[in-house]
């Protein structure tokens, strides 16, 4: 496997882009909690104000939330524009020309002809601009290889996506918007997290011994079950807080006082007219106490299968291989996320915690995006070991093909 | 005779006038039995603009008077529809004060309009959030004591909300009804509600926790030329 020592710089900056999203996601996460999406009403703009010029004297109340989302996704769209013109080198001047291009003139026609758009007219023009710059301007690099250059031009879509799905959640007054957003935000940071993994030394470190050839079929599904699983875990989450109607069932472990709660109209009318919110007032439904309950319900599953998969792979791999310290993490996250959402309850859903929830759930999916690229990998190479060929090896190899220099860096 | 025939005929008119000009008002007192919960701590510190320092604000779901007396109990006919006079009603004044709303529950007539004012030095937005198709969901900045914001609703609904999300904890509820005959209750708990033409009704009452919209309390009474009383006892859960 080539060195990656020339790529310093490059996973350096992918780090940044992915620690950058994660404190995203946190504020995000703060938005949602303290209820306050719609603090905001217009964007790009701020109650008129350009954005980057809204006076901090007025950023009160859930302004300073909203509007701080806002910011930290501006610059996260910056960095990833960044990193799909690094990863893309030279070859990527001209496609990043053409997109912006296309994205600036498309936003001057909806502010021209579609009035209605404006907001979406502004934001295509403003990114535009950033694409455009990243085009025209850069060190001559050769491009990493694939599939860095892919997952970096995806990237460059999503930061894109959420940030029109981000946008007009608020000017088109829709929740389910929202949901989405929150969703595409967790895989999102998968994303960059697994381009940081694939430009850092120790992932052209790791190889076949380090791996070991042992990896249990039973590991596999494992992981990837579990994984998915956590996905429908997290848009679980995501559908419960965008309710905006608080905790649906204020007690834990029991919920109302019992093991499964009544959920017939009667006693939905019962616990609304029992409870008194300060915050997020919108009455709990049978449907909400359902979501809560499935989202109980897959916690423990979760639990229980990342637990066994840590068990198995200290059992048939050992504790020095890279995936059984993955999955002794994994568990320990997944062992704090149901600690989290116990507080979060207990706490009457106190911002601070729920928020600390959903950036503990972020991380979890992260691992779990690794420790699946990892079985992969483990899978690849154990095909090579008996001679077939790999279908997923070169998805896994370095980017960087062996003795190849690559313009500017050291 | 013909003297006798215009007498007549002016007596027919007169019955006839005087039948359709029959109407009373129906009013009484509505009372809340039990101990509701405690109502919940208000943080206004997010916003040094609100509120007063030392202060300790809450939330009003129950506004209780002494001897029971229960407030912000809004109290409609049933089932009357199309007899709307919003268009030419009064507008409702809602005004943000201390960042809280004021009124906090408050009921119009389908197309009356409600200003909004904003006598706080801080920004705030007006979201409405109503649920009835055909009352649009709305979300408007309203600068520091800024001009009045103007909102009507085309069609009935129960306690509409009103949000500012800059301030979490600001929500008031406005019930749109297609008729003129409600009223909402004050602090002595009575309500009255004027000019009931003759006729049998079913009165309801309604208030967020103790009597929801899915259930209100309700009593049938006839007008017949005077005055109605019908008193409520809602019960906390």
């Amino acid at each position: 496997m080539p060195s990656t020592a020339n790529n310093v710089w490059l996973h350096r900056f992918s780090l940044l882009t992915a620690l950058a999203t994660l404190a995203l996601i946190a504020v995000g996460g703060l938005v949602t909690s303290h209820g306050v999406g719609m603090a905001v009403p217009d964007w790009p703009n701020s109650y008129g104000y350009n954005m980057f010029a809204f006076p901090f004297s007025k950023w009160v109340g859930g302004i300073f939330y909203e509007h701080s989302h806002r910011l930290i996704a501006t610059v996260v769209g910056v960095l990833v524009v960044a990193q799909t013109r690094w990863l893309g080198g030279r070859a990527a001047r001209l496609p990043l020309a053409i997109i912006g291009l296309g994205e600036v003139l498309g936003g001057l026609a909806l502010l021209q002809w579609a009035p209605q758009w404006q907001g979406a007219g502004h934001f295509l023009s403003g990114i535009g601009l950033v694409v455009l710059l990243a085009a025209v301007v850069w060190v001559r690099n050769e491009p990493a290889e694939r599939p860095l250059r892919q997952l970096g031009w995806v990237a460059f879509v999503a930061v894109q996506v959420q940030g029109l799905l981000g946008g007009l959640r608020v000017v088109l007054l829709k929740d389910e918007i929202g949901i989405f957003h929150a969703a595409l935000a967790q895989l999102f940071l998968v994303l960059l997290c697994i381009i940081a993994l694939l430009t850092s030394r120790w992932w052209h470190k790791v190889d076949g011994p380090a791996l070991s050839s042992g990896l249990p079929m039973q590991l596999r599904w494992l992981v990837l079950v579990s994984s998915l699983l956590l996905f429908g875990q997290l848009i679980l989450g995501a559908t419960m807080r965008h309710q905006h109607a608080g905790l649906a069932i204020p007690d834990f472990p029991l919920a109302y006082g019992k093991v499964w709660p009544a959920m017939d109209p009667a006693s939905v009318e019962l616990y609304n007219q029992r409870r008194l919110e300060s915050v997020s007032v919108n009455p709990i439904t049978g449907f909400q106490i359902g979501l809560q309950m499935a989202h109980r319900v897959v916690a423990g599953l979760l639990l229980v299968a990342v637990a066994f998969g840590a068990w198995l792979s200290w059992h048939s791999l050992g504790l020095s291989c890279p995936v059984s310290k993955l999955a002794l993490a994994w568990t320990g996250l997944i062992l704090t996320q149901a600690g989290l959402g116990a507080a979060t309850i207990w706490s009457g859903k106190a911002a601070d915690i729920a928020t600390a929830h959903v950036v503990v759930g972020a991380l979890s999916l992260v691992v779990a995006g690794v420790m699946s690229i990892l079985v992969c990998r483990q899978a690849a190479l154990a095909d090579e070991t008996a001679g077939l060929e790999p279908a997923t090896d070169r998805l896994l190899h370095s980017p960087f093909p062996a003795h190849t220099p690559v313009a500017g860096y050291k | 005779m013909k003297k006798t025939c215009l007498v007549s005929i002016a007596a027919v008119v007169a019955i006839a006038f005087s039948a359709n000009l029959r109407a009373g008002d129906i009013s009484g007192t509505v009372t809340l039995k039990g101990t509701p919960p405690p109502e919940r701590d208000i943080d206004k510190s997010s916003d040094k603009n609100c509120g007063t320092p030392g202060s300790k604000p809450t939330t009003h779901h129950y506004v209780v008077g002494a001897g029971g007396e229960l407030a912000n109990v809004v109290v409609a006919l049933k089932g009357i529809t199309g007899q709307s006079k919003g268009d030419s009603a009064p507008p409702v004044v809602m005004d943000q004060k201390g960042c809280e709303y004021s009124p906090t529950i408050f009921a119009v007539q389908t197309g009356q309009k409600i200003l909004v004012k904003n006598s706080d030095p801080t920004l705030h937005n007006v979201h409405v959030v109503p649920q009835a198709p055909g009352n649009n969901e709305k979300n408007q900045a309203q600068a520091p004591n800024g001009p009045d914001l103007t909102l009507a609703f085309p069609k009935a609904e129960n306690f509409l909300k009103f949000q500012c999300d800059v301030h979490n904890w600001m929500f008031a509820w406005a019930s749109v009804f297609d008729h003129p005959y409600f009223a909402v209750t004050g602090k002595d708990g009575k309500y009255t509600i004027k000019n009931v033409p003759d006729g049998k009704y079913t009165v309801q009452a309604f208030h967020r926790k103790a009597a929801p919209a899915s259930s209100p309390a309700s009593q049938e009474i006839e007008v017949k030329g005077g005055n109605v009383t019908a008193d409520f006892t809602l019960e906390a859960k």
